[in-house]
């Protein structure tokens, strides 16, 4: 991979991240997609696209979970 | 169940087309530890748990998804749209709990105030709408004014969940008359949501009539979670049955409960 990186907002923090999908984001995080809903500039990314889908500069992007709540 | 004058068969909780075999649900915050947390459930006996939508920790990987701990085969888990202060937002969190694809069961929440978490009525309604549109099961989080129940089941909610008091105050149930008027006139289940504080609050709230209670912080701030979680259960059997038993009218004089005839001379 080149060294050329893409500057994001990733879960509200600006992050570099390197070019690619957003599983290889998800892969780079050690997160399993399974467990995770993913979305892209306010458009969620359905698991089956997460392969497809290409990260770009400026991108926001919010990895999210269920967490414990009444 | 069989008793002495009769059969009096209680009818299975159902919402939206589902049968769920508790009429108790359960939050999933606040607890210390998730070993406590899933043994109190356990205790509880309830199928519905209700989980939050929040961001993943990125750099503390170890707060981890609760899914780490609740087994989705087990139990129920209906999202909610906590921390949401707008119809839009709570839309946004509605969307991204369903595609974590367990079920199309919301719990919706649009908040309207921070001291109280009182519930921002016309931001709910607005909500609801747009999500039964988009082919969720709303279950609504509201307060106890028959009007918004109303409204709520004309725009398709499948459960109306009016508080009994605050959420997390542990106040119990302010306002019977307000639950009982919308139980009487919603057809939609009525699952009181909030405000519970101990097991005798939640007998009391279910001998009112409604379908069911959903609570949280009375099972998880309990000095003893797992044995808080046995006695909701324990309570809120007992009111349900108290309800359909019927209890006897009060009176303001003494009635003798023995014979007042036989009395020695």
């Amino acid at each position: 991979m080149e060294d050329k990186t893409l500057m994001v907002q990733l879960n509200g923090e600006a992050r570099a991240v390197a070019p690619g999908s957003v599983s290889d984001l998800l892969r780079s995080l050690e997160i399993d997609p399974r467990t995770v809903v993913v979305e892209l500039n306010r458009a969620i990314v359905r698991r089956t696209a997460l392969e497809s889908t290409s990260i770009k500069e400026g991108d926001e992007i919010e990895l999210v979970h269920f967490v414990g709540g009444g | 169940m069989t008793t002495a004058v009769g059969t009096q068969l209680d009818q299975p909780l159902v919402i939206g087309g589902r049968t769920f075999h508790s009429r108790l649900m359960v939050g999933t915050g606040k607890y210390h530890d998730n070993e406590t947390m899933v043994r109190a459930i356990e205790a509880s006996g309830a199928e519905v748990v209700t989980v939050a939508v929040r961001r993943v920790d990125l750099d503390r990987r170890k707060a981890e998804g609760i899914l780490h701990h609740l087994d989705p085969e087990q139990h129920f888990l209906l999202a909610n749209t906590a921390g949401c202060y707008s119809a839009e937002e709570a839309v946004r969190y509605a969307r991204l709990a369903r595609e974590a694809g367990f079920n199309d069961f919301l719990k919706l929440e649009v908040i309207g105030d921070r001291e109280t978490l009182l519930p921002d009525t016309a931001g709910l309604l607005e909500a609801a709408r747009t999500l039964v549109a988009d082919g969720f099961q709303v279950m609504a989080y509201t307060n106890d004014d028959l009007i918004t129940a109303l409204r709520l089941e004309d725009a398709g909610c499948v459960a109306v969940m009016p508080l009994a008091s605050p959420i997390g105050s542990g106040l119990g149930l302010i306002n019977p008359y307000g639950i009982r008027i919308i139980k009487k006139r919603v057809s939609v289940p009525v699952i009181v949501d909030a405000g519970v504080g101990t097991a005798s609050d939640a007998c009391v709230t279910m001998e009112q009539g409604v379908d069911g209670i959903l609570m949280n912080t009375a099972i998880a701030e309990a000095n003893d979670p797992v044995a808080m979680g046995s006695a909701m259960r324990l309570a809120v059997e007992s009111g349900r049955l108290a309800y359909l038993a019927g209890r006897m009218p009060r009176r303001e004089i003494a009635v003798p409960s023995s014979p007042t005839t036989g009395m020695l001379g």
